[in-house]
């Protein structure tokens, strides 16, 4: 998880990534954040996102996303 | 039938009535499958076909694929105990590969219908131009509205195949979803998953949504017939002659086309969105004051929405998220370094968005460098973001009213001097023109009467401008209330009434319509 | 189940009342709006007013003439009233084509039945709608009926409508732009132009050459003017109407040899008089240095009344008509109608001695 957030936090650093749950509806995260994050996480979890997956849900929130990441890693 | 034709007006007035007071109201949806496809009929009986045989396709690709998706998930529980990991994973792999392949051809179909009606003519133009027999150009019909539904069956197979939507089974249901006509014309690009809900459920007479779709459908048609309708008439004087009209004219061109273009295709999403609210459908918001952005990546999220999400969905996240790209962003990470590298494969889907953007617009040229000025401008400004966060920081400008206000005029004129690809429909035309502007400006050609020879009297002009003014101050109120003014006007009912005999009235007398003014055809229409 | 309560009920009244109250002052609205905006043809070009002045005149009318502008501005209806005591009225208006007359004349027998009816064949030569334009001027001012109605359907060009003749404020919405102090001054009230569809022109102008007439490739007068001449020869028949067609005696546009015979053959066919007023012009008196004030194209007063003479002779040698300044209260309805004609002329001949010509008449006078 800190892991996660350290990644977000390089791309907005003056977010609060642990409680904010508004990221896409908000518009903090745009389409071009998404898929630098999706393969970064590919990189440090190695956990590929599929593009089914982008959706608003996964990504509102950092807890969001890193459930996603657990799920996609089990399977 | 153009949405600005009497028999329009009167088919969907007579259609409200039948709708709800001749009809159950759970059978409603098949009363607007008949009106769809009577619509469509009226149009061309030939395009009921092309509309059909991609609904079908959709239709059937998408049973199928839930079909066999379902099947395999029980052969997979069946034989969860007995497999290991290695074959469970070969078994998806194998299945997966069928279901690709279903999908392959199912767009295949869709998109091929799509490109041989309206692009057939374009590649044989391109190819003519570079050889010296030229070939001949062949006789396509382009139906109504097609790019607009084979996006919908598009992403709706997509999303069958992904899971996320379950497939329609009853097939006139689907035809509904396809070919629901208030937004064939031009938009927006409805999902399944948003739509579907809406469309089928049973729907009582609902008289806040009624009263709210018949202002919006006015709003509509006083931003399209009063404004857009009116301009379009000194465009084209300007736009036909363009040596006549350089340096200050390109501005006025500029100006007048993005309140034209504005005016146009919001006024017909509102005529859209209203004539569904009145049925009792809803249907998602295409635009979110575009003019107000205050950078071009945020206006692209606020105009054309429901576009703008689709290449998102289906091109720029599988493109970027596919495992090649991911293998090239970890090279290019590698070799040119994180803060170059990251961007690399970001770049290069995002300008493949906007070359299928751009060809999409249409079938021209034009189109295709519009779209990738698009891209380059979005870039440059994603290249410059450090900068400007360095002046932010350093100025504290940001965040000021006056500031806010500076960045949504730039965002604006950036966007409307791109929008001029569309108006001279000609690139090295609209390079010069563009180019004028900063070496023959001359202001002092616009006084003196010039305006008033581009078929345009004094007395359009006012109206005009009122009429902008009005709609400026809408979309005002909405930018800083955060809230629509129907919704305060609804809460006074009188005065929404007053509102709706004000926008009657003044369509009648100030619209464009009728002898003497050319009925322009949507912008959006052909697309 | 939701209980509905008396001030759910008043809720709904209060909707429901905001919605009918906004309909009607929307209505109330483009009704106004709509009388504002048509054009209401009171200077310049007057021909427009003419068909809807025939519903204010209240007198009985024994003669109707129909056709264009070779009747109303050729025959006097004052010089009738006064020299025979024959009441009648021109139904007439600019370019009025053969099947405008016959509904024409269907109205009017919706209101009266006369004794006489007298048709100008000059209209006969055309076989298609000409222009929008000349069409507005003879239907928007006919009173509603199914012979407006079917009187549309008959003369509609190519880009007209049917609704824009049902709703005129679509055709003329754009008139905002160019509205004038008349337009406010007549929304409910229009002038007098005629004097029972005389158009009265006092000026002169002596009769000049016509080009020569071109020949033509085809001398039929086309099937579907005559198809109405028919109908209304039997829609005469049908009310013991009695029929005379008449051709004007002016000259111009030009009146083929070839088409006085066919028109004859109709007459002697049918059995109603056709008299040729052009073999006549002696007979009648006409001076054409003096009686026409476009150079020969129209009759002004002088003419109008000279012609106005010699077809009331005839008419009252031929018919059993009433003389009807023997009837009080016809003959005093009539004193109105002399009165308007004199000051008329009157007051054009005063902006004659004043300018030399016609300023508030005829071309000087249009305004936009």
């Amino acid at each position: 998880m800190d892991e996660l957030i350290e990644i977000l936090k390089d791309l907005h650093s003056d977010v609060d990534f642990e409680t904010c749950t508004t990221l896409i509806d908000d518009k903090i995260l745009d389409s071009f954040d998404i898929v630098s994050i999706v393969s970064e996480v590919d990189d440090k979890f190695d956990v590929a996102i599929p593009a089914k997956e982008l959706i608003p849900e996964n990504f509102n929130s950092a807890k969001a996303l890193w459930d996603l990441i657990s799920r996609l890693s089990e399977d | 039938m153009l949405f600005t034709s009497l028999p329009f007006v009167l088919f969907v007035a007579v259609l409200v009535v039948v709708y709800y007071v001749f009809v159950p109201h759970n059978e409603r949806w098949g009363l607007l499958l008949i009106a769809s496809l009577a619509f469509y009929f009226f149009a061309d009986p030939k395009y009921i076909i092309f509309i059909t045989v991609t609904a079908l396709t959709a239709y059937v690709f998408a049973i199928l694929t839930e079909n066999y998706n379902s099947k395999r998930k029980a052969y997979l529980k069946e034989h969860k105990a007995e497999w290991d990991a290695d074959t469970k994973k070969r078994y998806k792999t194998t299945t997966t590969r069928v279901t690709r392949l279903l999908l392959f051809f199912a767009l295949l179909i869709s998109l091929g219908i799509l490109a041989v009606t309206k692009y057939t003519n374009f590649v044989i133009e391109t190819i003519n131009s570079m050889r010296s027999e030229p070939l001949s150009f062949v006789n396509v019909i382009v139906p109504m509205g097609i790019s607009f539904y084979t996006f919908q069956t598009v992403s709706y197979s997509i999303d069958v195949a992904r899971g996320t939507v379950k497939a329609q089974r009853n097939f006139w249901k689907f035809l509904l979803f396809v070919s629901f006509f208030p937004q064939l014309v031009q938009g927006p690009i409805s999902r399944y998953g948003d739509l579907s809900q809406t469309l089928y459920e049973p729907k009582l007479f609902d008289f806040r949504g009624v009263s709210y779709g018949l202002l919006r459908i006015l709003w509509g048609y006083f931003k399209k017939l009063v404004v857009a309708d009116r301009l379009v008439v000194a465009l084209k004087t300007l736009t036909a002659s363009p040596d006549e009209y350089k340096g200050a004219f390109v501005f006025v061109v500029m100006m007048l086309y993005a309140a034209q273009l504005y005016c146009d295709f919001t006024g017909g999403i509102d005529i859209t969105i209203g004539i569904a609210q009145m049925l009792g459908v809803t249907v998602k918001e295409n635009f979110d004051l575009p003019y107000f952005s205050k950078n071009i990546k945020e206006y692209w999220n606020r105009w054309h929405i429901t576009m703008g999400t689709w290449f998102t969905d289906y091109i720029f996240y599988p493109l970027s998220v596919s495992p090649t790209m991911l293998k090239l962003s970890k090279w290019s990470r590698q070799h040119l370094g994180n803060e170059v590298g990251k961007r690399v494969t970001v770049y290069i889907s995002c300008f493949c968005v906007w070359l299928a953007t751009g060809i999409w617009h249409g079938a021209a040229w034009h189109f295709v460098v519009w779209g990738l000025m698009n891209f380059v401008v979005i870039m440059a400004s994603q290249e410059l973001e450090p900068l400007y966060a360095k002046f932010h920081g350093k100025f504290g400008f940001k965040g000021r009213h006056w500031y806010s206000a500076l960045e949504i005029l730039r965002t604006f004129l950036l966007m409307s001097s791109l929008k001029l690809f569309d108006c001279y429909r000609n690139v090295g035309l609209t390079f010069r023109m563009f180019g004028s502007m900063f070496t023959t400006f001359n202001a002092g050609k616009l006084f003196g009467g010039a305006l008033l020879e581009l078929g345009l009297d004094r007395g359009d002009y006012i109206v005009a401008s009122v009429a902008i003014v009005a709609v400026f101050l809408v979309s005002l109120y909405k930018y800083i209330r955060g809230v629509n003014l129907r919704d305060f006007l609804f809460e006074k009912y009188p005065l929404f009434v007053l509102s709706c005999v004000l926008l009657f009235v003044s369509i009648v007398v100030f619209g464009a319509y009728g002898a003497g003014f050319d009925a322009a055809q949507f912008i959006y229409n052909q697309f | 189940m939701k209980k509905i309560t008396n001030s759910d009920k008043l809720v709904k009244f209060y909707y429901v009342a905001c919605v009918v109250l906004g309909v009607a002052v929307a209505a109330v609205a483009v009704w106004y709006l709509q009388k504002l905006l048509v054009p209401k043809y009171q200077r310049g070009v007057v021909e427009g007013a003419m068909i809807s002045e025939y519903y204010d005149s209240e007198e009985p009318h024994e003669v109707i003439f129909l056709g264009d502008c070779e009747v109303y501005e050729n025959i006097s209806t004052v010089a009738l009233y006064r020299d025979y005591g024959i009441s009648s009225y021109i139904r007439g208006s600019a370019q009025q084509l053969t099947w405008h007359s016959y509904y024409l004349l269907e109205d009017t027998l919706r209101y009266e039945t006369p004794e006489v009816v007298v048709f100008n064949v000059l209209a006969l030569k055309y076989g298609e709608p000409q222009s929008e334009s000349y069409n507005r001027m003879t239907l928007d001012g006919m009173a509603w009926s199914l012979s407006k109605w079917n009187a549309i359907e008959a003369s509609m060009t190519g880009d007209e409508h049917m609704i824009d003749y049902v709703f005129p404020i679509l055709r003329y919405h754009s008139r905002w732009n160019e509205l004038t102090q008349t337009d406010f001054d007549h929304v409910f009230e229009r002038d007098r132009v005629t004097t029972n569809g005389y158009y009265m022109r006092t000026d002169v102008m002596p009769e000049g050459e016509f080009p020569a007439p071109t020949p033509l490739t085809d001398y039929t007068l086309p099937e579907s003017s005559m198809e109405y001449l028919q109908r209304i020869v039997d829609l005469c028949r049908e009310n013991d109407i009695e029929l005379i067609l008449i051709k004007a005696p002016t000259l111009y546009p030009h009146w083929y040899e070839q088409w006085d015979e066919q028109v004859r053959d109709f007459a002697d066919q049918n059995g109603v008089p056709y008299i040729n007023y052009i073999y006549l012009r002696d007979a009648i008196g006409l001076d054409m240095s003096t009686d026409t004030y476009d150079a020969g194209l129209h009759l002004n007063l002088s003419g109008a009344e000279k012609f106005a003479d010699y077809i009331g002779e005839y008419l009252v040698s031929h018919y059993d008509l009433t003389d009807y300044r023997q009837v009080p209260e016809v003959a005093s309805l009539w004193e109105n109608d002399i009165l308007f004609y004199d000051q008329l002329r009157d007051a054009q001949n005063a902006e004659l001695a004043q300018y030399g010509e016609l300023q508030s008449w005829g071309v000087n006078a249009i305004e936009n």
